[in-house]
């Protein structure tokens, strides 16, 4: 049945002529009759929500984005947002919201509704918004001609509306009134005026309270009903909503009252054609659940039935007082058999349950090691068929690592009562080489095989070649990974590699680890090991593959299709490497680039000789980290901010960043590590491809000297073949230049944490601690960079960047450092560091690869002038090599040794 | 020059757009002194690459260049304005020479096309004055720490895109064309300006807007869908919507579709000559270009085909070829 006389039954929608209403944030929203109603969220919105305004208030936008994103996945369709407080800037707060909700993906993927009393904050609101939204509202309030321009506006911004029933005169109260504005509103707007399109005006047609004790509110609800009816059934396009909490304002503090009012009245309002509305999810009552004495009441009110309505609902409201409904955890799963909650826990990586879980398990089963091969290893198998097939990523495996990790240790004490021996899928030693502290990647390659069945030994960084060897002898392993960061660590791995040929070693040898690559391991080791086989690994979910293969018993194609190909890259080296033509180091002398030394592009530096800086805060470093080598520590590439966009791997990026971040406030709250720099700024001039540096402004005395390479490869025409001593003025051109340096640490004071992670079987987090650290170092560094630029130097007093811009170091000068490409050789670092003092006022201390430790550490020089830029040295030739031991005072052997990976001979 | 109106010619036929300005202007290996040309001989910034200017300094090439498209079979010639605005001249501090840059190319290629157009008024040429997407962003924030902030106002880019406007109207420009569209929001606030240009001067061009989906994710660079993008254009009366750049034409199929599936707008497609390999080069053939492009036009997809990046005459006349033997996509 109809509520409206004049029709009958519920409301048919009958406009196929116009076109539906189509909406959109990232995603489509196309408002067709079969959605039968929209549900547009209303928490946020200053003038319904007090903690939303509070939030607004204090600027708390991510707790503000937060109720945003809870609506979103709560259900709402669209989401209405609403400023309008006398005590906050209604445009303002309109604008850096929206702006922000354009960066959280997951809220900004439904259409907004902008909404206000102000038409500049609509207008505001709808220059930040890509997609089409709606305005809520206008009205005929201030007259037509205010009416129309603001209507034509809409339309030009791109956005659907709603029109109140408001008039010059007032609001409309009764059907009649209600009837009469739309039906202007409708028609002026339709009209050539504005062509606004039918199908994107929805009317406002209010919800007035009921229940009021006062007698001409006796039909608000009623009217509302039959002016919906009236509206779909004659204004072709046309949409109704309305604000449904008003309904119940009379019961504010019944929540049962209010939820079966709310639920009764949407129910008979859909049923009349209003096909939108603005709702609390969470006060609302399934309608078939109301009981039916209060639902008799409340319809009696709702549809006027009887003189007592409001009595007698008001008597009733007081015998169902309650509260709201929670809101409900899903906690489903833990009904589930044990092997299912297990699995469940190790997908999820929810570690809250997993001891009891294990323990119920370990009761049904004969053997505790059963549990392991049981149940756990089905749950693994699970994870690693999703992470297989992309459908989980390196962070979720990492989690579900640590639940494994949590659950063996649980039942340690068990199996060692048992004493058995495990049944592993293989062994497998893991080794950062001597020289090297880095083994973040290890560790990510540790858990990854961990979790598929692997036994991992671990033997820890900087380990010599005799200790990997003899530990792989003790434990009898079945392969031995090695990983290094730093360039002298791929020399490294070529010394096991022949120390293993030399032991008479047959087991597969892997190499990974961000210097390392496919060419080189191809070109350089797997010929010094030819008893067993090397593989290149590119990254931890590669790492099972390659295991698996070289302990299946289809192992020997693999090694003979790895061994063919190795040889491939071997010829095709060699036949690229003799196509390069190259130049003597005297011609590439004559071809540096041609600077115009000139006074004025030499700040005298405001400071001269060495400095200390130590416990920058981490808030304020904080702001300096660049996100996206982070995320590749992770294995998930693509550049920071877009990446948490990516459909592939964005969630989870997001949920990473999220732990980050709350780490990040731990680390900075408790302050758990310390920093530390120590920067210099010298008198210095180049002599040919040297440069010296003196003790004061007189020049007189030589403080010390760095030694540069310069490029020799040739260059087309234009190029030059550079080298950082052409980037400090000549000696002979009597100008008075300076180099800077610096070593600079944030990773003072992590051990502890590290250790109590891992003591808690915790791979993530101490991986997480690691890669933070690092981020910390990173950003001390252009921190330190911009200090020297803007103050302690000064020469770019004037600059102003964004962080965005830091990272793609827009500014003027370079921080090069040495064993990076601009100058490959690692040796140059001890003549800095002792120039700096460093290891004294920072504590950090170079291994004999010279790398630093803490792994968290970063040093390089300063070079101002305006032309300085960054290049890679690339290859060079023996001449260059024995000009260079020289000028070193090195033999040939040992500079051929550190700059192996650069030599074209 | 009397000519049926561009959208009588779409109910017939594919019209074909030109391909890519910039791939052709290399080879004339400018340097910095031919784009100062006499009139920025002095000018504060460099301005080599500054592709723009060369209507002013060098309008021999444009024409040259517009010819040979025209030759290879285009229907409809680009203007080479896709950096004209204030915003994007900024860079080489030229904010005052964007009016002369439009008007002079637009001026530049309806000459070269009405010359074609009266050598054969069956086929009449005609020119969409190119509009780029700036190199700023109203939905992004460049600042990574700072999400909620902008370097550029909705007010700004409005401004910007006016002054555009007027220049390629007042130049003669047939049709506008926004073009590769990365954040939706800049499209938006283009739209706005052309409207009250079209408002202000009492004159009321077709539009054409382009897309850019820039990767496999099927998203623009400002999030949304494909379908997402078309509903948040179409509150204006468009010539066409459709893609360009980013993808080659074989990655674009599947979003054309949805584009065809959701609009009554015409729908047209200039994709790149295949993505850039390692050196940065675009090396798809005309042969493999023609091949994927013939799945849209099998597809009943396409209203309005050329080329972006790395496409040339070769490439476009390969393609108008291809198109000649096809009718348009049906709007309902």
């Amino acid at each position: 049945m109809s509520l409206h006389p004049d029709y009958i039954g519920k409301y048919k929608y009958k406009w196929h002529n116009v076109p539906y209403m189509r909406l959109s944030g990232l995603e489509p929203l196309i408002v067709t009759p079969e959605m039968n109603f929209i549900n547009v969220g209303e928490r946020t919105n200053v003038t319904g929500s007090r903690k939303f305004l509070r939030l607004i208030k204090e600027e708390q936008f991510d707790e503000a984005l937060a109720i945003a994103r809870e609506q979103v996945e709560g259900g709402a369709q669209v989401i209405d947002i609403n400023m309008d407080e006398g005590m906050i800037d209604g445009v303002e707060s309109m604008t850096k919201f929206l702006n922000l909700v354009a960066a959280e993906p997951d809220i900004a993927r439904v259409p907004i509704m902008v909404d206000s009393s102000k038409w500049e904050i609509i207008e505001a609101g709808l220059k930040c918004v890509q997609g089409k939204c709606v305005v809520n509202s206008i009205s005929l309030k201030g007259g037509e001609q205010e009416f129309i321009q603001q209507a034509k506006k809409i339309k030009r911004y791109g956005a659907a509306t709603i029109v109140m029933a408001f008039d010059e005169v007032g609001q409309a109260d009764s059907y009649e009134r209600r009837i009469e504005i739309v039906e202007r509103s409708y028609s002026i707007l339709t009209s050539d005026k504005v062509n606004f399109p039918s199908q994107d005006i929805i009317f406002d047609l209010n919800v007035f309270p009921v229940a009021t004790g006062i007698e001409e509110h006796k039909l608000n609800a009623i009217d509302f009903f039959q002016a919906t009816r009236w509206v779909r059934e004659n204004l072709p396009g046309a949409h109704v909503s309305g604000g449904v909490s008003n309904v119940s304002f009379s019961f504010r503090g019944n929540n049962p009252v209010r939820e079966a009012m709310h639920s009764a009245f949407l129910f008979h309002a859909i049923n009349e054609g209003m096909d939108m509305g603005i709702v609390n999810p969470s006060m609302l009552e399934v309608y078939d659940d109301i009981p039916k004495d209060l639902l008799e009441r409340v319809e009696d009110v709702l549809l006027n039935r009887r003189e007592d309505a409001t009595e007698r609902l008001l008597d009733f409201a007081e015998t169902v007082k309650g509260t709201a409904k929670e809101k409900v955890v899903d906690t489903a799963w833990r009904e589930q058999p044990v092997e299912k909650r297990l699995e469940h826990a190790l997908v999820k990586g929810i570690t809250d349950f997993i001891d009891n879980d294990v323990e119920e398990a370990r009761q049904m089963h004969d053997k505790p090691l059963h549990v392991i091969e049981g149940p756990l290893m089905d749950g693994m198998n699970v994870v690693g068929d999703l992470f297989g097939a992309g459908k989980m990523f390196l962070p979720q495996v990492v989690k579900s690592a640590r639940v494994m990790k949590k659950a063996v240790a649980y039942l340690l004490p068990f199996l060692e009562d048992e004493k058995e021996e495990g049944d592993s899928a293989g062994k497998i030693l893991l080794a950062t080489v001597k020289g090297d502290v880095h083994d973040i990647g290890k560790n990510i390659v540790g858990v990854v095989l961990g979790c598929n069945g692997y036994e991992i030994i671990d033997i820890g960084v900087m380990v010599p070649a005799d200790k990997i060897l003899a530990a792989a002898k003790e434990h009898n392993v079945d392969m031995i990974g090695l990983s290094g960061l730093i360039t002298p660590s791929l020399d490294e791995m070529v010394t096991v590699a022949k120390e293993m040929e030399k032991a008479g070693m047959t087991i597969p040898l892997l190499i990974g680890g961000a210097t390392t690559s496919k060419i080189h391991t191809a070109v350089k080791i797997e010929e010094h090991y030819q008893r067993g086989q090397t593989v290149y690994v590119l990254d931890a979910s590669r790492s099972v593959t390659v295991a698996s293969k070289l302990l299946s018993d289809d192992k020997s194609s693999f090694i003979e299709e790895t061994k063919n190909e190795y040889a491939r890259m071997r010829d095709h080296h060699k036949n690229r490497r003799a196509k390069k033509e190259m130049l003597t180091l005297s011609e590439a002398q004559k071809n540096r680039q041609p600077i115009q030394w000139k006074s004025e592009d030499i700040k005298k530096p405001n400071f001269i000789g060495i400095k200390l800086y130590d416990n920058i805060p981490l808030a304020e470093l904080r702001e300096y980290i660049d996100w996206t080598p982070f995320f590749q520590t992770w294995d998930l590439h693509g550049k920071y901010p877009a990446i948490l966009k990516d459909e592939v791997v964005g969630e989870e990026a997001c949920k990473l960043l999220e732990d980050a971040n709350s780490m990040l406030d731990k680390i900075i709250s408790e302050n758990w590590i310390q920093n530390k720099a120590v920067i210099g700024i010298w008198p210095a001039n180049a002599i040919e491809d040297d440069i010296e540096l003196y003790t004061d402004e007189s020049r007189s005395e030589v403080l010390g000297k760095f030694h540069m390479l310069r490029q020799q490869i040739k260059k087309s025409e234009k190029a030059f073949n550079h080298s950082l001593a052409d980037y400090i003025a000549p000696k002979e051109s009597g100008l008075e230049d300076y180099l800077g340096g610096f070593a600079v640490t944030a990773g003072i004071g992590i051990e502890p944490y590290i250790e109590q992670f891992e003591k808690d079987h915790d791979d993530y987090n101490s991986i997480m601690l690691k890669a933070l650290a690092d981020r910390f170092a990173e950003a001390f560094t252009e921190f330190m960079h911009e200090k020297v630029r803007k103050e302690i130097w000064g020469y770019a007093d004037q600059e102003e960047f964004s962080n965005d811009e830091l990272i793609k170091e827009s500014y003027k000068g370079i921080r090069p450092a040495p064993g990076y490409p601009a100058c490959p050789d690692h040796l140059e670092k001890p003549t800095l560091f002792k120039l700096l003092n460093a290891e004294k006022l920072t504590g950090i201390s170079l291994t004999e690869s010279m790398a630093m430790y803490p792994a968290a550490s970063v040093s390089g020089w300063y070079f101002a002038h305006p032309e300085s830029k960054y290049f890679g040295i690339g290859k060079i030739e023996k001449d260059q090599i024995k000009n260079y031991a020289k000028r070193k005072n090195e033999s040939v052997e040992t500079i051929e040794k550190w700059l192996g990976p650069n030599l074209n001979y | 020059m009397n000519k049926p109106h561009i959208k009588d010619v779409l109910k017939e036929k594919i019209l074909v757009l030109d391909g890519a300005m910039g791939s052709l202007i290399q080879t004339y290996k400018l340097e910095e002194e031919d784009f100062r040309g006499e009139r920025f001989k002095t000018h504060s910034h460099p301005l080599k690459g500054n592709n723009d200017l060369l209507a002013l300094v060098r309008p021999d090439i444009l024409k040259e260049i517009h010819a040979l498209y025209l030759e290879a079979g285009a229907d409809i010639l680009e203007t080479n304005t896709f950096s004209g605005t204030t915003i994007a001249q900024a860079d080489y501090a030229l904010e005052e020479a964007v009016y002369d840059i439009n008007f002079h190319s637009a001026k530049i290629a309806k000459e070269v096309a009405d010359e074609f157009t009266l050598k054969n008024p069956n086929k009449p040429r005609y020119v969409a004055g190119s509009i780029g997407p700036t190199n700023r962003t109203l939905s992004i924030s460049p600042d990574v720490n700072d999400p909620g902030y902008r370097a550029v106002t909705w007010d700004e880019v409005v401004l910007a895109y006016k002054g555009q406007t007027i220049a390629l109207i007042d130049g003669g420009v047939d049709v506008l064309l926004v073009e590769t569209v990365f954040d939706t929001l800049n499209a938006k606030a283009c739209l706005f300006a052309i409207d009250e240009v079209f408002d202000e001067k009492g004159v009321n061009l077709p539009i054409m807007v382009s897309g850019t989906i820039t990767d496999a994710s099927g998203r623009t660079l400002s999030g949304q869908t494909a379908d997402a993008f078309v509903t948040s254009v179409s509150h204006i009366d468009l010539l066409s919507v459709g893609l360009n750049c980013a993808l080659g034409a074989n990655m674009m199929k599947p979003y054309l579709e949805v584009i065809s599936k959701n609009t009554d707008f015409s729908v047209s497609a200039h994709p790149n000559a295949g993505l850039p390999n390692e050196f940065g080069e675009y090396d798809e053939t005309p042969e493999d270009m023609t091949a994927q492009i013939k799945e849209f036009l099998d597809g009943n997809l396409i209203n309005i085909i050329g080329g972006c990046c790395g496409t040339t005459p070769d490439h476009i006349k390969a393609i108008s070829d291809l198109a000649a033997e096809y009718k348009p996509r049906k709007i309902s």
